[in-house]
């Protein structure tokens, strides 16, 4: 019965905190109009997505988002430099294929996005089975690496998060 | 406002203005479509974030109180780019024909792009 009116908890407190932000007002009003959404859109939209993540280490999510923030910062500058200071044909640009070891969609989504988020890295596609990523490189000399790169710093905290 | 806040403000604006140059520079200089997606997916980054933390600097200093709507924009921009970012390659990957250039799967399964199988028999 719980899980009929309340699919998604996680949701439900997101989608309450973010219409919060949106009124940029802590009142009354706006928190209980918050959470009017917050419940009635996970139930509407269920049926959509049936399953239901579980965090397993919330805390992780910090440490994550920390890493992926500073990564940002530091490869932002890496393409800076490529972009002004190389020629477009000179960059060693590559598609690698990363294999996963993750098993849920929710945090598959969560890696892919990441490596596009992080300058010199966008995720293309995925395989059919979902057990491999096609990330495209601008710029890599060491193919093996970058694929290494990716798992040891974005895929092994997701598993942590998630599975 | 202080001085050096204000300081604080105008660089943090530089330097957003100026990853939001080369991300441009990169979508108008480099020379295929998967390299130029790199531009634009990456200005949004550092570029956006620098100029909202000067936003939020700029207003709590002027106003006094914390603002959280650019918070708000960076959440969405992360939900929503790389998802157009990934449909632009996919789209590329099948219009195309780089399909012949892609790395194996290293999977039995092709890139779900090129799979021609029916979704519901996966």
């Amino acid at each position: 019965m719980r899980a009929h009116l309340l699919p998604h908890p996680l949701l439900t407190v997101l989608v309450t905190l973010v219409f919060v932000f949106l009124m940029n007002e802590v009142t009354p009003g706006v928190v209980v109009l918050g959470l009017i959404l917050g419940l009635a859109i996970p139930l509407l939209t269920a049926p959509f997505w049936p399953g239901r993540p579980r965090l397993k280490a919330p805390l992780t999510i910090v440490e994550y988002a920390l890493v992926v923030l500073w990564d940002i910062v530091v490869s932002n500058i890496e393409v800076a430099k490529l972009i002004l200071f190389r020629r477009g044909e000179s960059l060693r640009t590559r598609y690698v294929s990363v294999p996963l070891d993750l098993e849920t969609p929710e945090a598959i989504a969560m890696l892919a996005g990441t490596i596009t988020m992080t300058p010199g890295t966008v995720s293309a596609d995925l395989s059919a089975d979902g057990k491999a990523l096609l990330v495209h490189c601008l710029d890599t000399g060491d193919p093996k690496a970058t694929v290494a790169a990716i798992k040891a710093r974005y895929e092994r905290r997701l598993k942590r998060i998630f599975e | 406002m202080h001085p050096l806040v204000e300081a604080l403000v105008a660089a943090l604006i530089l330097i957003g203005a100026f990853f939001l140059l080369v991300g441009a520079l990169g979508l108008a200089r480099l020379p295929d479509m998967m390299r130029r997606l790199h531009g634009p997916t990456k200005a949004t980054t550092l570029g956006i974030g620098a100029l909202l933390i000067a936003s939020m600097v700029y207003f709590a200093a002027v106003r006094g109180g914390f603002s959280v709507h650019e918070l708000l924009i960076t959440l969405f921009l992360f939900l929503t780019a790389p998802v157009s970012a990934q449909m632009l390659a996919k789209a590329h990957i099948l219009r195309s024909g780089a399909g012949r250039d892609l790395p194996p799967t290293g999977r039995r399964a092709e890139w779900a792009t090129l799979d021609d199988s029916k979704p519901d028999g996966t």
